[in-house]
């Protein structure tokens, strides 16, 4: 059997699903028909000072027949009245009691303000906190959220003031919008905060109205940098947990966040060693129903490969991702086209002709229409297999070319040696650097 | 016509319902979705596969960035009757048979309904797309406003000429006007067509034939070249007895008048048509469509050497048209000079005869009667021979007018395009005709170079293969 439960720093839930701070957890309404339908935890909708928001707040990249592909928003904190966000949090508890309840805070940066907010919310049996430092807008301005999360000094000061009050595990929600994710991280964990969560969202304008010149979402003809989330973050999401998680000197739990929409997402983030994963725009798309999806995948993909608890795999993909100076140079593979499943689209023709190493060539005869691949030169770049519209139609084989495996840093150690020089590995900046 | 038995006629409502079309046009939603299917083949075989190889992925990557003008700006530049094509082509043989998706088992790009939602917009609202050059002081005559007339009309007007068109018929549009079944165009849509190459500087002369009405001395005597699409003519004969009775006509006349009016054809309640090609098919379906009771194909062939495409029989399958395989008619019987039925004999395949396919042999006393109070005749249209008699140079050889590469007849002066010159295809032969024609015209008129081809530019060499590992 199958046990999807969690535990994130002490924070337990039933299932590694929760939702992530947003809309769908605005209220109690919400969040208990999300816990109905078997959401494992919940992060309520950041509660602070109560806020007006503009209208409209949304606007989406649609990528071909997909809509949403990216979501857009440029919406603020709740802004819901404390008390009533109070008395829901209580009775969501009372009501819900093995769910994972977190409160997402985010309150002006003084060390009152904040530990006011964290005994009020602790006092409705939330199990845990969520430190919001990473709205990209609006909240920044007011020096808050971002403006937090992007200064490693500001994240430490107010990580330190929550802990001197805190009874419950503390969360720290951190930006994209940085240039390396490891210094508020480690700015986190020095002022001892419990688990990080990643990521919030990500900067963006996400067009225009090529008619009447306005950006979107419109706000009278104007608008504002907003935050951009959903499936077309997943990468970038994927790349800063894994920042943190082969870091060595990084020894918190993660809940991943950014894109997921499926449980093939979340099984990602897990083997790149996060704990939990949360949910918001999939939620905003088609609702809480995707939960059976989510659950229902997981445990069926766990069965097939005899994993029986999340630790089985957690972390299973972090040893993969190394730098690339220690990737094998002599690593050979090259395309395959097979024949038989060729459709005959020629588009990996055009893709490496014009767009990689001109590897691959048009069939002499014109009503051929496999292509040909020509093994001297292609470098196995996978840009064909990339194209192809056809699954398992191009594969990269590997070619033996009895060369020992060799990285850059050992051609540069072996380099240097061969002139005499002290073996050294060569200075290579790391990107997970502190 | 007196036919004995007449069919109960539909109200103009049902007839309307009937013979609405089948492909109806698409939404923005349904259009950008299927356009966004398109995986944007290299030398797509769709292209290939039109005979006018319209750019089929540049139109539709146009479509699905909303580019609508751009996408009927690649169509018309290739085929100017693209919008007719988009409802005429029997696209399953064509560029949908050809798309890439067939070979994964999955459906096709609806090419041809794109096609219709790009120049629908354009061509239906006269909105001119397409750049035409300066007048080059030089005219041409065009005989027959068909497709074949329409498209070498429009495509010397783009080259810079004075275009006359004539037409014997009192609308323009050929068959796409009178022949083309309904559901796929409508009157409207073919005469809204004709307009938009008026609308490019096309002069129409309607009700002249060439020949009687205009005399060709006075067309050589104006024009600098003359195109001649006359189409083919009438209904061929079957050559039996009582083909003459009340209630015998023929597909393409009977079709004519459908296109006229639907509402005031006089249909006999058992139907016959003899035949099975494209044309059969339609006057069946047609029929059926307009209230006979029941409609009967017989063919003196198999099944499996039937003339008309699969997208057609299945139509007329779906309409309820029963098909007699291996029948031959021997003669029409008649009662008080209507016909009453139709004396048939049956056949079985023997060795195979000129066309390669099986020779049908009649099986003697195997003979019967097939009631019937109408009879329509579909065994092909007989060629304008002697039309083409009148003109000094210009060979026929099995009916069809004997041209160069670039559709030049033996008399320098005359080029000819579409159905006279290929035997009956369809509308989008005739549009590749003629635009291969105009351009002859051109080169004939100014010169070898008068249509310039792009050449490509200095290249260095690829580069040398990246070198390997040093160790
Ligand atoms: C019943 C039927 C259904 C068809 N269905 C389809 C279809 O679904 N899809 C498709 O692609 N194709 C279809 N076709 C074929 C298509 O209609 C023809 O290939 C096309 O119309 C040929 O064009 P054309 O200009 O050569 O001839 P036509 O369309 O026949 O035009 C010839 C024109 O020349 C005129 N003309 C003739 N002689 C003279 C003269 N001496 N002086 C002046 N004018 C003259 C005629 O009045 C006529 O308007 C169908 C054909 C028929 C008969
Ligand atoms: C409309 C909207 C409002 C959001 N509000 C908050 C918020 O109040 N607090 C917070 O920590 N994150 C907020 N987020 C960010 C999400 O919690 C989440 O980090 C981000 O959307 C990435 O996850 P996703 O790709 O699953 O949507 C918001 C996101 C959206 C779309
Ligand atoms: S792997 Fe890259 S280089 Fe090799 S054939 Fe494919 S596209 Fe070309």
């Amino acid at each position: 059997m199958v046990d999807l439960t969690s535990n994130l720093a002490g924070i337990k839930s039933p299932n590694p699903f929760w939702l992530a701070s947003a809309p769908p957890t605005n209220s109690a309404y919400q969040v208990m028909k999300a816990f109905d339908l078997g959401w494992g935890g919940a992060v309520w909708k950041t509660i602070g000072e109560p806020i007006v928001n503009v209208s409209s707040r949304y606007s989406s990249v649609n990528y071909k027949n997909f809509r949403m592909m990216g979501l857009n928003n440029i919406e603020l904190i709740t802004d819901r009245p404390l008390e009533e966000n109070l008395h829901e949090l209580r009775e969501v508890k009372r009501y819900y009691p093995d769910r994972a309840l977190i409160a997402s805070l985010m309150v002006e940066s003084t060390r009152e303000a904040w530990h006011t907010v964290v005994k009020q919310v602790e006092d409705c049996g939330v199990d845990g906190l969520e430190l919001n430092f990473g709205c990209p807008h609006g909240m920044s301005e007011r020096g808050m959220g971002a403006a937090v999360g992007q200064v490693p000094e500001y994240t430490c000061q107010i990580v330190e003031w929550v802990k001197q009050v805190a009874r419950t595990p503390v969360i720290v929600k951190l930006t994209p919008n940085i240039s390396n994710i490891t210094y508020p991280a480690m700015a986190a964990q020095g002022a001892g905060c419990d688990a990080i969560s990643l990521i919030n969202t990500i900067n963006s304008i996400t067009g225009i109205d090529l008619d009447t010149f306005e950006p979107r979402p419109k706000v009278r003809g104007k608008s504002s940098h907003g935050g951009y989330c959903g499936p077309a973050v997943k990468p970038i999401a994927l790349n800063l947990l894994a920042t943190l998680t082969t870091n060595p000197k990084f020894n918190r739990p993660v809940s991943g966040i950014g894109g997921i929409e499926n449980w093939q997402d979340a099984v990602e983030f897990l083997l790149l060693g996060a704990t939990n994963v949360q949910v918001c725009t999939a939620v905003m798309h088609y609702g809480f129903r995707i939960i059976d999806e989510l659950t229902a995948g997981l445990t069926a993909w766990m069965e097939q490969k005899g994993f029986r608890t999340l630790d089985d795999f957690r972390g299973k993909s972090v040893p993969r991702i190394v730098d690339w100076g220690d990737l094998d140079l002599n690593y050979k593979i090259i395309a395959k086209i097979d024949p038989k499943k060729c459709i005959g689209c020629q588009l990996c023709y055009i893709a490496c002709e014009d767009g990689a190493h001109q590897s691959i060539a048009l069939n002499p005869d014109p009503n051929v229409r496999v292509p040909v691949v020509l093994n001297d030169v292609c470098v196995g770049c996978n840009l064909c297999s990339l194209v192809c519209p056809v699954d398992g139609c191009i594969t990269m084989t590997e070619v033996d070319n009895k060369k020992p495996q060799t990285s850059w840093r050992q051609w540069q150690a072996k380099l240097a040696a061969s002139k005499g020089a002290a073996v050294a590995a060569p200075a290579h900046g790391s990107h997970n650097a502190p | 016509m007196p036919i004995r038995n007449v069919a109960h006629r539909l109200t103009p409502d049902q007839i309307q319902k009937n013979m609405a079309d089948i492909a109806p046009a698409m939404s923005v939603e349904d259009a950008t979705a299927e356009a966004s299917r398109c995986l944007f083949c290299f030398d797509a075989p769709c292209t290939r596969a039109c005979p006018t190889h319209i750019n089929v992925p540049e139109f539709i990557k146009r479509l699905a960035t909303r580019n609508i003008v751009g996408a009927a700006r690649t169509i018309l530049d290739a085929n100017i009757l693209g919008a007719s094509c988009a409802r005429a082509c029997p696209t399953e043989v064509l560029c949908e048979g050809a798309c890439v998706y067939n070979l994964e088992k999955a459906p096709p790009i609806q090419i041809g309904r794109l096609q219709r939602y790009a120049t629908d917009p354009i061509v239906m609202t006269g909105k001119q797309v397409l750049p035409l050059a300066p007048d080059n002081g030089k005219r041409v005559s065009v005989v027959g406003a068909g497709p074949g007339g329409l498209a070498a009309s429009a495509e010397l007007r783009r080259l810079g000429y004075k275009v006359t068109c004539y037409d014997a018929q009192d609308k323009p549009g050929g068959l796409n006007t009178f022949g083309i079944a309904p559901y796929k165009m409508t009157n409207e849509e073919a005469l809204l067509e004709a307009e938009y190459i008026r609308k490019m500087g096309v002069e129409f002369v309607l009700k002249a034939r060439v020949g009687t009405d205009v005399p060709l001395s006075q067309l050589e005597a104006q024009s600098d070249a003359i195109v001649l699409a006359v189409g083919l003519g009438g209904t061929s004969k079957l050559g039996l007895s009582g083909e003459e009775l009340d209630g015998v006509c023929g597909a393409t006349e009977f079709i004519e008048e459908v296109r006229r009016d639907p509402t005031r054809v006089v249909l006999g309640r058992r139907i016959i048509v003899v035949g099975a090609g494209n044309t059969s098919i339609d006057a069946a379906t047609e029929a059926k469509r307009l209230g006979a009771e029941t409609v009967t194909i017989v063919y003196r062939r198999s099944e499996k050497e039937k003339g008309c495409y699969d997208y057609e029989y299945n139509l007329a399958k779906k309409d309820g048209v029963v098909f007699h395989w291996l029948v031959n008619p021997v003669r029409v019987v008649g009662v008080a000079g209507a016909v009453s039925a139709l004396e048939c004999i049956r056949m079985r395949l023997g060795p195979p005869d000129a066309s390669g396919r099986p020779a049908p042999e009649p099986i003697a006393g195997s003979e019967f009667a097939l009631p019937c109070d109408m009879l329509i005749k579909s065994t092909g249209q007989e060629k304008r021979v002697g039309f083409f008699k009148a003109i000094s140079g210009v060979d026929v050889k099995g009916g069809r007018v004997v041209v160069n590469e670039g559709y030049r007849t033996g008399n320098p002066k005359y080029f000819a395009v579409g159905d006279c010159v290929n035997g009956g295809k369809e509308v989008v032969n005739a549009a590749a005709e003629a635009k291969k024609a105009a351009a002859a015209i051109h080169r004939a008129l100014f010169g070898p170079a008068a249509i310039p081809v792009p050449q490509p530019g200095p290249r260095l060499a690829k580069p040398a293969v990246h070198p390997p590992m040093p160790f």
